[in-house]
């Protein structure tokens, strides 16, 4: 007979070891399954700046392994596998990963979110080669040479502010006719000397040979489309939620995000949504742990 | 067996080791890397028929121009003097795993 886990936990960002952390000085049996290392999202950010209880700030990766390790302080346990499948139609919920089944009376899936792509055709097979989601990460590689960022938020501006320290010349394609980007970003960007603009545009295609060699823009209010010869695209147009795996097993709203309110509690009982995959107003560290705590509280009303 | 300090004096021999050999060109600032970081050094500790190696692009800009590496963490696979796998991005062990077996 397969061991069965009161609770078992999918994905080791910040919302998924704090329920772990709850989970175990509330004696649950339980379990949380990474597919690759604690803090997901969280740890691929250089520093954080608006998590309470750091007065320097504190780096991701870091942040990610003391919440980590402050679970495992209470007997905590994860499993390295990623999640191949998951049946939520029997009472016992059943979970496929590549290190074998799990099974779960109650499950938290905090399985968070990736970059978005730009959905070209060629566009996975350039990734590493001159299509990229982390501006922090490649930026480096592209010293004195022409980039395109594609993008209008936050983290659009902040790519292509970074990017502008390095590379001869930035291109910031935007969909819109002015940034969504919060007003911080605006007076740097417009003073950089080596950022354009295209406002209303879109990346229609990008042609390579092996490697990028630039891109087809097309202006959305003239129909135009325009070649932009360049060394590497930086996409940055938001994320999308890590549900894939799901596949049907819960309501999704039409992002894909988990449709659950604050009480974390999603349309199959016993199953609960925390942190960025779930539909909510703010996704930020804070309200992510919270989801963790609030969610094990369910759980255990759930296994009572 | 330990993870391998990669620099231009020592890649010759490491290149055409007789055992595969799994390269992981990174960064000390690069998130991605410091995640897949521990993993390297766990195929490296477990799986003594492979060479494993550490490349830091910083320190090896012609390695890295070398290879085309142009993202990090980016994995090399090479067997008998040749590439047979590169890939970039961090990815979990049983993926990398694979590479190494392909």
């Amino acid at each position: 007979m397969k061991h069965i886990y009161d609770l078992v936990i999918i994905g080791g960002g910040p919302a998924g070891y704090t329920a772990a952390l709850y989970a175990s000085r509330a004696g649950l049996d339980s379990v949380l399954i990474e597919k690759l290392s604690a803090g997901g999202q969280m740890a691929l950010t250089g520093e954080i700046d608006n998590y309470p209880g750091f007065e320097e700030g504190v780096d991701g990766l870091t942040l990610g392994f003391k919440m980590q390790q402050g679970a495992e302080r209470f007997g905590a346990v994860t499993e390295y596998a990623e999640v191949l499948s998951v049946d939520f139609g029997e009472e016992i919920k059943r979970i496929e990963t590549t290190s074998g089944t799990f099974l779960g009376k109650t499950v938290i899936v905090s399985t968070g979110a990736n970059p978005r792509e730009l959905g070209l055709s060629n566009e996975a097979q350039l990734m590493g080669r001159g299509v990229h989601y982390c501006a922090h990460c490649d930026g480096r590689f592209y010293k004195n040479k022409t980039v395109v960022v594609v993008g209008g938020g936050n983290s659009a501006a902040a790519d292509a502010l970074y990017l502008s320290r390095l590379a001869e010349k930035v291109i910031l394609v935007h969909r819109r006719d002015k940034l969504r980007a919060t007003k911080i970003y605006h007076e740097p960007l417009m003073k950089a000397e080596n950022i354009e603009f295209m406002w209303n545009s879109s990346v229609r295609e990008i042609l390579a040979e092996n490697r990028v060699k630039g891109v087809v823009i097309k202006n959305k209010e003239t129909g135009e489309e325009t070649k932009i010869p360049c060394d590497g695209v930086f996409v940055s147009i938001g994320r999308k939620p890590a549900t894939q795996f799901l596949n049907g097993a819960l309501d999704l709203d039409e992002g894909g995000y988990i449709v659950a309110d604050e009480s974390t509690k999603t349309n199959v009982e016993g199953v609960y949504a925390v942190g960025d995959v779930r539909t909510k107003a703010l996704r930020q560290i804070v309200t992510a742990v919270a989801d963790g705590a609030v969610a094990v509280h369910y759980a255990e009303e759930y296994l009572a | 067996m330990s993870v391998l300090k990669i620099n231009k004096n020592n890649f010759n021999e490491v290149k055409n080791s007789e055992k595969t050999v799994l390269l992981d060109f990174y960064a000390d600032w690069c998130g991605p890397c410091s995640m897949v970081s521990p993993i390297i050094d766990e195929i490296a500790e477990e799986n003594p028929q492979y060479l494993v190696g550490k490349v830091n692009v910083d320190e090896q800009e012609e390695l890295a121009q070398e290879f085309g590496v142009f993202s990090i963490p980016t994995l090399v696979v090479i067997k008998n003097g040749e590439v047979v796998n590169q890939v970039s991005g961090a990815r979990p062990k049983a993926q990398i795993l694979k590479l190494l077996e392909g």
